[in-house]
């Protein structure tokens, strides 16, 4: 089986494996890094968010073969101690219901005050748009996304 | 609230070996008299205590609680109560969701927003009978009478103004007799009960830790992925899985299904999956993605061993058997038959809904390790003791052999109550002599699952002299729906002839609890039906719901499960705070009032119209459940219930076509996003009465509100889930 070398929130990692894995399968089952969750699979909603190279990213239908150069970030490499501000703001309002959905969100999140840190209502509700919250914590998240932006500038 | 209670046959204490007093005790069974309390905490036993307290010598305290967390906030709020009548500040609580090892206990099930409702009292009790007794100890040690001291924070105070913590006379109270009688706070004194409390896993959550059963892991943990058959009605008839096999994460391909189809068939337990009475094909491989691609190889034929059912006859039948005469009726006031014959006018309209899969956003999953000692099963299931008796009885073993370990549960809505997947779990290590975890993906998920019923409901007002005389609700659904307590929900008592009928289909496609069981329909079809029932009797709709309820206070109905006033509580506040009736032009309100799980919910749905189309823009939610314990978790919950409910009714589409379900993912399913959400504002009523659940509450009646405010916007009166099919909603919106 043919290996590669990952670098995953700023370490090497080199794992053996199937081409063709997902990464978050990589994540999860190689690396033990459980924070990215499956939720669909088929890129529709958002659980298994991940940054390669700074930008959020679906890890279920990403290939390992295809990123074996990029600084991929995972919500365990957000920040050290959850101090990042969206982290911050996410404790703050108090988003998660079951949480199954949130590491996911504030990857999305994150990724997106980076490009945008100043972002009306809208723009919240259109780059969210992507991750399903099954229990429904939208109000909370779009608050919190607003929360971050605050901390953020 | 100056009632005193007994604990004393509830609970025992004991002082730790290693310091430290150590509390266990019962919610709602009194403690056998011979039990003895554990004296370390490695042999905590929950045969014999629900929960333990533990108060160290530093004055910490650690609640070891056994209660599943689905997202209902039950794991924080029930610490909050013990905190709260131990009086000791929140931030000195921890909270250690124990394993769940045990036969005696009850009630270990979160669902039916029963949690809060049930352990509210024995949890202030345990809470107030702990502190007593800190409190009698400082006194002996102070040589005063204990009515002359009392506590705050941890710490406690005689009359002289000497102190004591805590932590001073734990190992002298743990040794004391448990006091006859111990006295309850006045609401009005609460300091932790009503404030907001953060999620206790919070930091796990937004760090990504491991918490739920799909992270948990063993050392030489396998994975296994169930091939079951494709549509209801099917049974596994051969398989070929050489293809599979040369894989070379796949480690083994076998079959299951022998053992839980005899239990099944047995009886037991008594919820039945129907797709758990077959053969099924297991894919055994080293990671999760090695057992997913497995399966894709394997080719199966499957035979039919009863019918294939579809979604269009279903319909037909249902239809059929509402305007048919098969009925059970499950209550009758008056005489509905005459109120019609002699009314000069009938209302009757038809609500339909479709069938609903519950989409945990964790798909199943559980971890199972099956050796000649004990079966360890690890996982999310919101009904842990029926998951023990059910493995037990399945492998044959004593139930001591068993024990499960509860994680996190990404969702639960109802599905987690079936524990169809701990049984495969638990019969694939069995076979393989291996630690492993089954998962589901999201399309075994959705497409192998247990769903909300398909119902229809037939609803007539019978009028006379404008004025409203009967009133007859008919049920056609799935496999049953309606229960004994429904009937008598608003508007029963309320009305003079009142009748409730209710037929079954029979099917072999498996129904089950879903978010807001029995209720997640009925309420908007009951509710969309009394806003047209207004226009028709030409009365305000807010006035109609009050002169019922007028009614049912005027004739008092022992049987009813609602209280009148509060229902007019809810009603009086959505009124006010909703602004009803004195929008702008362009703001289109409806209106939706509702009572079931024991808690009472008016909502208000503002619509506008964007481009021609329907978009909800705010639901406004006035809620009496009692004491709020928690609010930042009720408004959670609050308002996750009402954009879950809004979601479903206008865009969950789920049928069956030759017993096969019609999609299997999200990308066929819609569930609500973010862009179509509307803000959701949520008003408590002040209330000094024993906490209701928030779980559920707010989700039926919002369908009803959404429709009623789009029929004033267009003129469209919707009967059918999901609405968004019937009606021009634009591209956008729908997502
Ligand atoms: S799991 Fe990747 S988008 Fe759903
Ligand atoms: S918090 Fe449960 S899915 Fe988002």
């Amino acid at each position: 089986m043919p290996t590669f070398n990952l670098k995953i929130n700023g370490k090497t990692h080199t794992v053996e494996t199937d081409a063709d894995t997902p990464l978050l399968w990589v994540l999860r089952d190689h690396i033990n890094l459980v924070g990215t969750k499956f939720g669909c699979g088929i890129g529709q909603c958002g659980a298994c968010t991940v940054h390669i190279d700074g930008n959020a990213t679906r890890s279920c239908l990403l290939q390992v073969s295809q990123i074996e150069d990029a600084a991929i970030t995972t919500i365990e490499g957000l920040s050290e101690d959850g101090s990042h501000p969206v982290q911050q703001a996410w404790k703050e309002i108090d988003v998660p219901q079951c949480g199954y959905c949130q590491s996911g969100q504030i990857m999305t999140a994150s990724a997106f005050l980076n490009e945008n840190p100043n972002p009306t209502n809208n723009d919240i509700r259109n780059a969210m748009n992507g991750n399903i919250c099954r229990c429904a914590s939208y109000n909370s998240i779009e608050e919190a996304v607003k929360v971050a932006s605050e901390k953020l500038s | 609230m100056k009632d005193t209670f007994s604990r004393r046959s509830f609970l025992k204490t004991s002082a730790l070996a290693s310091g430290g007093m150590l509390i266990g005790f019962n919610l709602f069974n009194a403690c056998k008299s011979d039990v003895k309390m554990p004296v370390d905490l490695s042999s905590l036993n929950y045969k014999d205590f629900n929960a333990y307290i533990k108060i160290s010598p530093e004055g910490k305290v650690t609640i070891y609680s056994v209660n599943p967390e689905i997202g209902q906030g039950v794991k924080t709020s029930m610490p909050m109560i013990i905190a709260e009548e131990l009086d000791v500040a929140w931030d000195d609580v921890y909270v250690v969701q124990a394993p769940l090892d045990t036969e005696n206990f009850s009630g270990q099930v979160a669902g039916g927003s029963q949690s809060i409702r049930r352990s509210w009292q024995p949890l202030r009790e345990t809470g107030a009978t702990a502190k007593q007794m800190l409190i009698n100890a400082a006194a002996a040690r102070w040589g005063v009478d204990a009515k002359t001291c009392s506590a705050k924070e941890a710490v406690i105070y005689n009359a002289n103004g000497d102190t004591l913590g805590y932590g001073d006379v734990v190992e002298a109270a743990a040794i004391l007799d448990v006091p006859e009688e111990v006295t309850l706070k006045d609401p009005n004194d609460f300091t932790i009960i009503g404030k907001g409390k953060g999620n206790v896993d919070m930091d796990k959550i937004i760090t990504g830790k491991p918490l739920f059963g799909l992270d948990y892991k063993e050392e030489g943990m396998v994975y296994a992925s169930v091939l079951r058959p494709p549509a209801f009605g099917q049974m596994l008839e051969s398989y070929d899985a050489s293809k599979a096999k040369e894989l070379p994460g796949v480690i083994d391909v076998i079959t299951i299904g022998e053992k839980a189809r005899t239990l099944l068939s047995e009886g037991k337990p008594n919820w039945s999956v129907k797709l758990s009475t077959t053969d099924k094909v297991v894919v055994i491989g080293k990671t999760t993605w090695d057992v997913i691609k497995g399966k894709k190889e394997i080719t199966a034929t499957w035979k039919t061993d009863s019918d294939l059912e579809s979604t269009e006859d279903h319909d037909e039948k249902l239809l059929s058997l509402l305007h048919g005469k098969k009925f059970r009726t499950r209550r009758k006031d008056g005489n509905v038959k005459k109120a019609f014959a002699n009314a000069d006018k009938v209302l009757e309209r038809v609500y339909e809904s479709t069938f609903l899969p519950h989409n945990t956003m964790e798909p199943m999953n559980f971890f199972a390790n099956v050796t000649e000692d004990k079966v360890h099963l690890v996982g999310p299931t919101q009904t842990p003791e029926a998951a023990e008796g059910a493995v037990a009885s399945m492998l044959g073993r004593p139930v001591e052999d068993i024990h499960v370990d509860l994680t996190r549960m990404g969702g639960g809505f109802g599905r987690r109550l079936y524990n169809d997947y701990v049984l495969e779990a638990a019969e694939i290590s069995d076979a393989i002599k291996k630690p492993v975890k089954m998962v589901s993906t999201r399309e075994d998920d959705m497409a192998t699952g247990v769903y909300r019923p398909a119902s229809k409901y037939k609803i007539s007002a019978s009028i006379k002299d404008g004025k409203l005389t009967g009133y007859h609700l008919k049920e056609a659904c799935i496999n049953g729906n309606m229960y004994g307590l429904i009937p008598n929900f608003f508007p029963a008592g309320a009305i003079e002839n009142y009748q409730v009928d209710s037929v079954r289909l029979k099917s072999n496609i498996s129904v089950g609890a879903w978010r807001a069981p029995y209720t997640n329909f009925l309420a908007s079809a009951e509710q969309s039906f009394f806003d047209e029932l207004a226009e028709e009797l030409g009365i305000d709709r807010v006035q109609l719901h009050m002169d019922l309820l007028d009614n049912v206070k005027k004739n008092p109905d022992a049987n009813i499960e609602y209280s009148p006033e509060r229902l007019q509580g809810v009603l009086k506040k959505v009124v006010e705070v909703s602004n009803w009736g004195k929008t702008a032009d362009d703001v289109y309100q409806g209106l939706s009032v509702y009572y079931c799980h024991n808690t009472h919910v008016a909502e208000v749905a503002d619509v506008i119209m964007e481009n021609g189309f329907p978009v909800v823009k705010k639901v406004t939610c006035a809620i009496d459940c009692g004491i709020v314990v928690n609010p930042l978790g009720a408004m959670n919950q609050a308002k996750g219930g009402v954009l879950d409910g809004i979601g479903h009714a206008l865009y969950a589409d789920f049928s069956f076509k030759d017993g096969v379900p019609s999609v299997n993912n999200f990308n066929g399913y819609q569930l609500i996003r973010m862009a179509q959400t509307p803000k959701v504002d949520v008003h408590f009523i002040e209330s000094d009465v024993a906490p209701t659940g928030l779980g559920e509450p707010t989700l039926p009646p919002v369908g009803a509100a959404v429709a009623n405010a789009i029929y004033k916007a267009t003129g469209n009166r919707l009967t059918k889930f999901p609405y968004a099919k019937y009606i021009n909603v634009e591209e956008k919106i729908i997502g």
